[in-house]
């Protein structure tokens, strides 16, 4: 902007920089007793405690046991969003009478946050898996329908009217038109979805679960056991980059295979 | 009116019936959902006589406020700190690898963090809703000002104007879409992130009544707790789109 592109040497010496600030702020802070180290346990204390955790149990369950509890519910949910919310997305594209109706139910329920729904969640399904997926669903299923729908709203006119000058039935039409032409923004919203459901699977976590990564912040909260609480944030960090690298990757696949460019970021 | 309204309107009025329906006949037990009349006592009470500490207007005007303070934060901290990285190449090269360090993790996985920190008050409410708010101010801000045209920045600065009135009268007007574009998004996050904390913990507040609802199993109520999250969330998305339609009345894009 103000200044020439910096040299990959100079970046590497300013990102060294930024985060030897960062480390430097942290490890001083708590090391200095400046912040009792019950509630800033400096870096080397986390990585220690992490350590610890892959093999000795915390509120029940090792690291990893809480990690694969955690991910086999966020599977359900984003799942089930995904089978439920395209269908739904690209019918609304197709049929108008069913775009007109869903859509003001929608527009209506849109601005409750996923969370909110954690109390009705809690009631019909419990706290063990039923509620927690249901609460990912709440945070998965717009953006898959509202991609699905939007794809399947702006296809190539003249597709479909071919397709219906030769006479394609309705499911055809779907299932055959709206669907491939639709499916970068599928996967679009897909990558959408999986990054609101992992947001909405910690908070459904911190509030009614038994197990799971949330549950073991929420159990290290209240022992005040400062270190365990920072692993839970650094794995949901690591699975959730995890996770969005992959869709990225996966985007890429699509797009290019449809000779496409990744729009955006 | 047009087709689409009717058709919004009868909807409306069918789910209505539906509602009634199925809840006077038993169908749906108003022991998992209320009724429109266990909803209606409910939202009466509360407005009235007051549930979980307060009345409705109490507990939300508690949460507005504190959305509005973590807001706030997040924007006064969030906007200058994109202007700042947008503008210089070797702050955006320091600050962002700490920024891909934070940002996979989710604002509400700061909950419990802030709790322990700041305890149950509204100090840790702020706290992490400025979180949730911040990272997307500072995103959009940054993307925004890496989007003007070079021409314009040369244009200025070929003229002589100083630093800082190019950054003030230049950059952050060109940049200004895109940091709406964020406030909305630090908006939504704001939201979500305090019924959350509320629903963790707090003694006012809105999540604050859909916890004690849940735990006294009392339907009605937490559907009025939800309708009122929602209400609240349009209003203020409404009254920022406000805002940026005033500030933004010279762009072609923000008034369609």
């Amino acid at each position: 902007m103000n200044d020439a592109p910096l040299t990959l040497s100079q970046r590497i010496l300013y990102a060294g920089l930024g985060l030897g600030l960062f480390f430097g702020l942290w490890a001083g802070l708590s090391g200095s007793g400046l912040v009792p180290r019950q509630f800033l346990p400096g870096p080397l204390d986390v990585l220690d405690r992490m350590m610890q955790l892959m093999t000795t149990p915390f509120a029940g369950a090792t690291l990893p046991v809480h990690v694969a509890s955690s991910f086999e519910r966020y599977i359900y949910g984003v799942g089930l969003a995904m089978l439920i919310g395209v269908p739904i997305g690209l019918m609304m594209g197709w049929f108008r009478l069913l775009d007109d109706i869903v859509t003001p139910i929608f527009d209506m329920l849109r601005f409750i946050a996923p969370i909110a729904w954690v109390p009705f969640a809690a009631l019909w399904f419990g706290t063990g898996i039923g509620g927690p997926v249901m609460i990912i669903f709440a945070g998965a299923f717009p953006p898959c329908l509202i991609n699905a729908y939007r794809g399947a709203r702006f296809v190539e006119p003249r597709l479909i009217e071919a397709a219906r000058m030769l006479g394609t039935g309705n499911t055809r039409t779907i299932l055959e038109i709206l669907l491939p032409a639709a499916f970068p923004s599928i996967v679009a919203g897909l990558r959408v979805a999986a990054g609101l459901g992992w947001q909405s699977l910690v908070g459904a976590e911190l509030i009614v679960a038994a197990a799971g990564v949330g549950f073991m912040m929420v159990q290290a909260q209240a022992n005040v056991a400062t270190p365990t609480v920072m692993v839970g944030m650094i794995a949901i960090g690591v699975i959730g980059m995890a996770i969005d690298v992959l869709l990225r990757q996966g985007e890429a696949i699509v797009l290019r295979r449809r000779g496409l460019q990744m729009s955006g970021r | 009116m047009s087709r689409r309204s009717w058709i919004g309107l009868a909807t409306m009025i069918a789910l209505i019936g539906i509602w009634f329906l199925t809840t006077a006949t038993g169908l749906v037990s108003t022991m998992r959902f209320p009724s429109p009349r266990d909803f209606w006592s409910a939202l009466h009470q509360i407005a009235t006589r007051g549930y979980a500490n307060g009345t409705l207007l109490a507990h939300s005007l508690h949460s507005l406020k504190l959305v509005l303070m973590g807001f706030a934060t997040a924007v006064v901290t969030g906007v200058p700190l994109g202007l700042w990285m947008g503008w210089s190449r070797k702050a955006e090269a320091a600050i962002n690898p700490v920024f891909l360090i934070i940002r996979p993790i989710p604002p509400l996985a700061w909950i419990p963090l802030a709790i322990l920190w700041l305890g149950l008050g509204d100090a840790a409410k702020v706290m992490v809703i400025w979180f949730a708010a911040f990272v997307p101010s500072v995103i959009n801000t940054f993307a925004g000002v890496r989007t003007i045209e070079r021409p314009i920045l040369e244009a200025s600065r070929m003229l002589g104007t100083p630093r800082l009135r190019q950054i003030v009268e230049v950059v952050m007007p060109a940049a200004l879409p895109m940091i709406f574009t964020g406030l909305r998004l630090s908006l939504q996050a704001s939201w979500t992130t305090l019924v959350a904390a509320e629903l963790v913990g707090a003694l006012l507040g809105i999540g604050f009544v859909l916890n004690v609802a849940q735990q006294d199993i009392y339907p009605g109520m937490i559907l009025v707790g939800m309708a009122t999250v929602g209400v609240l969330g349009w209003v203020t998305t409404r009254a920022l789109g406000m805002v940026e339609r005033r500030a933004l009345a010279w762009n072609v894009a923000a008034r369609d």
